[in-house]
């Protein structure tokens, strides 16, 4: 269960003067186009808090997913690349639950329990995030009341279950003030204007704007496994560096990241410790950022022509 | 009258709005209408012989119109089974201690005294047939504000009531109007002198106790020229399992660079037939706004109406319709420009689950003569479930060239994509779905004042209630 009274504690996050967000635990991240290396982790939680087993996905009676395999701690940051048609978003929305895939064979465990068959909102409440590739409007529905009904109904599960410790009564929530501070303070940080909070959620936004906005959301749902879906290579540069200074700001211990890409520009502004290509439904390697390299250079055909010679 | 269905959607309103007081009249008269009861009912109010006249006089142009078969199916209303005239008490009562004490309660159950504390110049409060309290600040009754029932408007201002009643809506208007205009009782009376603004609205509120029985409230208003009067009615009705009928008229005359504003949030229960003619005269500058929110009621047919008389004048209906199961809520406005440079804006909300019927029926009528008015009407439809239905019935009589009108329509339903995007952030489904139902009625939400927004919004969440599956 997650602990909510540390709020507004903005823990594993803090700025510099130059605007440029960094996790305050590891060493400061550049924000410019040359590659870094990744940060030692160092605590990583024994089990992997997500693992992703045989998966088998079919999306109106079709295979997408072939089984899939996969392990995500709290603290790493992972890459799954792979070419357009490999079922990258597919495997996102499985993740959290969308009524469209099924789930034909394998199993998804989150935190050591299987999520098969938890709600899309159960899962979230859990820890889980997903980031839209594209964002769906809500006219009409403000940012800010948005954001404190989605943490309200946590709110209220951490105190349904915290046995009358003293938590936040369930009814109630958190205060609207306190509830501003803190959405004004995550706002700062994310370099967002105030007047964005009473914009209706993603009505009218640009996409960079979109993008901002679900970092936003996670920035104050505070997940403990976020996937990025950034499937579409088409996005904007400032779109993808959005996501990339996000991920940055909020990474840390508590935090594990799958960025879903097909493009390897994303590298720039992000380090993963483990970069995945995915192929048909599978992830048929597996390795560090150099993988990301690698890819740059020879392409997907490369990938499924090396497993191919290799299988021989 | 025939039996309801038992209401699922609405459950919640049984606890809240859905109780009812033992019967606690001075007066009732026996069911059904003839000649003999509409002189009863005038003889006990004490009236002058010209408005016995007129009611026996709409009593017969009632007799002999047709029931309309258009829009909702109002055809198994049975006219003799209703009782006409229920009086709950002696006289008026101008304090809360003065009302009887299951009145009091009820009233007390809705808010009623608290809200009229808090954020309300003027309260009315009738309970069937009658107005038991009525109550308007001392400070607006210096300023010659008149707020008072409709019965104590004529017995005290005779003359500017007859000077304004029944010429906004004549009995002849239709069916209901005549039914009205031979049984009225209650309602509201009120006048806003030259210039002055009634900045905190008056209120009044319709609560139906008596089975089986007709609430048939009168309202006229007249702003005079240059003032504003912010008028909100609300009405609630015990679950009965026979069919109550309510059928009210509203007339009000908005002077030259006048401004009035009514809102309606109607939550009858799922057994009233709520049947109103509403309509306004704006004249020259004078801006005459509904704001009116359906929630409740079996069958609701009610097009609140403009008619800009004198150039300038500006007519808008913002409305809300949320039918649910066994409801049909027929509902729109019209807009009628008599004069040139007017202009108007209806924008409507329809909203329909679990088999629930919601229409838009609206005319934009520009007379002869006319020209260079604008209008613009927005009807958007939002469809819950498979079992719902939608239907839009615009009207246009335009006898000008020179005008710009522009309609817009949209339906839509509560999409997949939009539950799936709430829902991966921890919010239930239902929750979701009520988010996206209050985010769809938000742009007209947001016109009332905020505690009326906050009722609304309250409102709806008990209909979205386990509505998603």
């Amino acid at each position: 269960m997650r602990v909510w009274g540390e709020l507004h504690d903005l823990d594993s996050i803090s700025t510099t003067e130059t605007g440029a967000i960094f996790p305050a635990a590891g060493a400061p991240r550049e924000r410019s186009s040359t590659r870094r290396e990744a940060p030692e982790r160092k605590r990583m939680s024994q089990t992997p808090d997500l693992i992703v087993r045989d998966l088998h996905v079919a999306v109106e009676g079709k295979e997408i997913l072939k089984g899939l395999n996969l392990e995500v701690r709290k603290g790493e940051i992972h890459a799954l690349m792979g070419p357009n048609g490999s079922g990258k978003s597919t495997f996102a929305n499985t993740l959290m639950g969308h009524p469209r895939y099924e789930v034909t064979a394998g199993d998804i465990l989150f935190k050591g329990q299987s999520i098969l068959e938890m709600e899309t909102d159960e899962r979230s409440r859990a820890g889980l995030f997903m980031a839209f590739q594209y964002p769906v409007a809500i006219p009409g529905v403000s940012v800010a009341n948005f954001l404190r009904s989605a943490l309200n109904t946590r709110l209220a599960e951490a105190s349904a279950g915290a046995n009358g410790s003293g938590a936040v009564p369930r009814s109630k929530g958190i205060a609207p003030k306190e509830f501003r501070a803190m959405l004004t303070e995550k706002m700062k940080l994310l370099k967002m204007d105030e007047s964005f909070a009473g914009r209706y959620l993603n009505d009218g936004f640009s996409g960079g704007e979109k993008k901002r906005a679900e970092i936003l959301q996670m920035a104050v749902l505070k997940p403990e496994i976020a996937i990025m879906d950034e499937t579409d290579s088409g996005l904007d540069i400032d779109a993808l560096r959005v996501v990339a200074e996000g991920v940055n700001a909020l990474s840390g211990p508590n935090l594990g990241v799958l960025v879903i890409t097909h493009y390897q520009r994303i590298l720039n502004y992000i380090t993963p410790q483990k970069v995945h290509v995915m192929v048909d439904g599978r992830i048929l390697l597996s390795g560090g950022p150099e993988l990301a390299l690698q890819l740059e250079a020879k392409g997907y055909d490369w990938v499924r022509d090396s497993k191919e010679v290799g299988a021989r | 009258m025939s039996t309801t269905p038992e209401i699922g959607v609405r459950d919640n309103y049984e606890t809240k709005y859905g109780f009812h007081d033992a019967d606690g009249f001075v007066f009732k008269s026996r069911k059904g209408l003839d000649r003999d009861i509409v002189e009863q009912i005038s003889k006990m109010k004490g009236e002058p012989q010209w408005m016995t006249d007129y009611r026996l006089k709409a009593f017969e142009i009632f007799e002999k119109k047709p029931t309309p078969t258009w829009g909702a199916d109002v055809g198994q209303i049975d006219f003799q089974d209703i009782y006409y005239y229920v009086k709950p008490t002696e006289k008026e009562a101008k304090t809360w201690e003065d009302v009887p004490a299951d009145m009091k309660r009820t009233f007390d159950k809705l808010g009623i005294p608290e809200a009229e504390q808090k954020f309300l110049s003027g309260v009315g409060a009738q309970y069937d047939s009658e107005v038991v309290y009525h109550k308007v600040q001392e400070k607006l009754e210096k300023l010659g504000v008149i707020f008072l029932s409709c019965d104590h408007g004529l017995r005290d201002h005779e003359e500017l009531f007859k000077q304004y009643f029944g010429t906004v809506i004549p009995s002849s208007d239709n069916k209901f109007a005549a039914l009205n205009s031979a049984v009225w009782s209650g309602g509201s009376f009120i006048y806003v002198p030259k210039g002055v603004h009634v900045d905190v609205p008056l209120q009044a509120y319709f609560r139906i106790n008596t089975k089986d029985m007709g609430q048939f409230e009168r309202t006229l208003i007249i702003v005079d020229e240059g003032a504003y009067v912010h008028y909100v009615e609300g009405c609630t009705a015990p679950t009965y399992s026979s069919d109550s009928l309510h059928s009210a008229v509203v007339e009000i005359i908005v002077k030259a660079g006048a401004r009035c504003r009514y809102t309606t949030i109607q939550n009858w229960s799922n057994n009233v037939y709520n049947l109103v003619t509403k309509r306004a005269l704006a004249y020259r500058n004078a801006t005459m706004e509904w704001v009116d929110g359906n929630l409740g009621s079996k069958i609701t047919m009610k097009y609140p109406s403009v008619y800009m008389m004198e150039p300038g004048a500006h007519g808008e209906v913002l409305s809300i319709a949320f039918a649910g199961q066994g409801q049909h809520l027929d509902a729109g406005a019209k807009v009628v420009h008599m004069a040139p440079n007017t202009t108007s804006k209806v924008v409507s909300k329809s909203i329909s689950k679990d088999g629930g019927r919601a229409a838009y029926r609206g005319l934009v009528k520009v007379a002869k003569g006319a020209t260079d008015c604008k209008s613009s009407v927005n009807c958007d439809a939002l469809i819950l479930d498979e079992d719902s239905r939608s239907d839009t019935y615009p009207y246009m009589e335009i006898e000008e060239e020179k005008v710009s009108i522009g309609h817009e329509a949209t339906v839509s339903k509560i999409g997949d994509e939009q539950l799936f995007y709430l829902t991966s952030r921890g919010i239930s489904k239902d929750e979701a779905a009520a988010m996206i139902v209050s985010g769809f009625i938000e742009p007209i939400v947001k016109e009332l004042p905020m505690e009326y927004a906050v009722e609304m919004n309250r409102l709806i969440q008990l209909q979205m209630e386990g509505s998603v599956g």
